[in-house]
């Protein structure tokens, strides 16, 4: 299981990267590795308001459906359009393959650091 | 309690994934995936546990006749050395299973039906027997491995002797010798691509595996699980039992007219189908045009109204985009015609498509 020290993560398998006042979220390569193929993901649109502990959008493999929950409280800044076309690249870059940028960051859920995730999935 | 096939431990140790599935505890998946799976049974080979199958014995003077009684195809001429797909219906016309016959001998036929329903069809079977015929449950003495796709053939005949190796489709050869194990090897499949169904000894089928698998190296076959079956299956558009049919879906809703012979004197539904005429609903198949992964259980909609309901779907990867199969209103059911499906609270576009979706060139 690969866990980059430098993100947070919540229990929900997602991983948010802050920079600023604004933050990347994506889920985990734990989470990309029980989904399987990933087939198709569904993402919010610009100006959306996501919240923490709720859906922002979803996954899907093969054979499954994922909700990706939020771990913070915003509005989406922007998507990556990459990944509606392609969504294998999270099963080949989990880390890179960044769902939303979110800003105006109210609350979040619990986070982890990346010693605490491992400890929790390991 | 769930089983476990002869091949659980073998299956631990390729590194399948396992689930819950009928009854047993199968891989849902293997390290490479069900994506990669999927197109090596496309592209070359493939090796699937199949040990959850069911295996009954239908002998004795009367076998023939009991089998057009309770089946709705006709096995009158059926000769050995040949296998026959099956519907069985209930007095109502609904599905209790879909099954393959191999006849073996005159009087002797071996039967493979769905491992969840194995109990259910025997009981049923027992229930509807006839003077004449003898029936046994075998499933727990036999393991069963598929081996699909283009490089079948050629790997096959690496270990075993061109004789023992069915040449037609839907024909198959008993006493047949794997590496000095008694087989049974039949030419059919559940893949939509060429490829055999081999039956052996429970106690033998780690051993037929491992040389299978070491045979096939170089010819590109992996071990493949539930996933790519159910993909595979789903692309070429084969019916699953519980959801294209099931007890109260009956064969000819279900597109499986070819193997329903309303001209045989008479068998068990056949007055129930007859009276379902003209059919209310029929499956179809509808391909993805919006965005989306069809999923079964869902609402099928055309002209803002629910004309039905999604059997099976899913993301198929050889042809590389979502499809799924609907049982609609045989009014609505138009091909060509553009309908919608509700994908948790999203409406997606969809196109009515023949079936099936993907077919081998031969």
């Amino acid at each position: 299981m690969n866990t980059p020290k430098e993100l947070k993560y919540s229990r929900d398998d997602e991983w948010i990267r802050y920079e600023g006042e604004e933050a990347y979220i994506g889920i985990t390569d734990y989470a990309q590795s029980e989904l399987g193929d990933l087939v198709f993901v569904n993402l919010p649109e610009v100006d959306d308001e996501v919240v923490a502990g709720e859906a922002l959008g979803d996954v899907e493999s093969v054979k499954a459906v994922a909700d990706v929950i939020s771990p913070v409280s915003g509005v989406v800044l922007e998507i990556n359009e990459d990944l509606l076309d392609d969504a294998s690249l999270i099963n080949s870059d989990p880390y890179g393959s960044w769902f939303v940028k979110v800003g105006s960051i109210g609350d979040n859920v619990e986070l982890l650091s990346a010693d605490e995730y491992e400890e929790y999935r390991g | 309690m769930e089983k476990k096939t002869p091949l659980y431990d073998t299956h631990i140790k390729y590194g399948g994934k396992i689930v819950e599935f009928g009854g047993f505890l199968l891989p849902v998946q293997y390290g490479s995936g069900v994506k990669a799976e999927h197109m090596a049974v496309r592209t070359q080979c493939g090796l699937f546990d199949v040990s959850h199958m069911g295996e009954i014995l239908v002998q004795g003077e009367r076998a023939k006749d009991y089998l057009n009684l309770i089946l709705t195809n006709d096995f009158t001429d059926l000769k050995p050395g040949f296998a026959r797909y099956s519907p069985m219906c209930n007095e109502d016309g609904g599905t209790i299973d879909d099954l393959i016959v191999y006849m073996k001998a005159e009087n002797d036929y071996f039967v493979v039906v769905n491992a969840a329903n194995t109990d259910k069809d025997f009981a049923w079977m027992v229930e509807h027997k006839i003077d004449g015929v003898d029936l046994s449950n075998v499933s727990d003495k036999w393991g069963q491995v598929a081996l699909q796709g283009p490089n079948a053939d050629k790997i096959l005949h690496k270990l075993v002797d061109d004789k023992y190796i069915p040449a037609g489709n839907y024909t198959c050869v008993f006493d047949g010798d794997f590496q000095g194990i008694q087989v049974m090897i039949s030419r059919t499949g559940y893949t939509g691509e060429d490829g055999f169904e081999i039956y052996m000894p429970a106690d033998k089928a780690a051993d037929v595996w491992e040389m299978l698998i070491e045979a096939g190296k170089e010819d590109g076959l992996i071990p493949c699980a539930l996933g790519a079956r159910d993909t595979l299956r789903m692309e070429a558009a084969m019916p699953l039992y519980g959801h294209e049919m099931n007890d109260e879906i009956s064969p000819l809703t279900a597109g499986l007219g070819f193997a329903v012979k309303m001209d045989k004197p008479d068998f068990i539904g056949k007055a129930a189908l007859e009276a379902g005429q003209p059919l209310t609903h029929r499956r179809v198949g509808l391909k993805v045009t919006g965005r989306g992964i069809l999923r079964e259980h869902l609402d099928v909609y055309k002209d803002g109204k629910i004309i039905g309901h999604t059997t099976s779907g899913t993301y198929l990867p050889f042809l590389g985009s979502s499809y799924g199969m609907a049982i609609v209103d045989s009014e609505a059911r138009e091909i060509g015609s553009s309908c919608q499906v509700d994908v948790r609270g999203r409406m997606v576009d969809c196109e009515m498509v023949k079936l099936p979706f993907y077919k081998r060139e031969k």
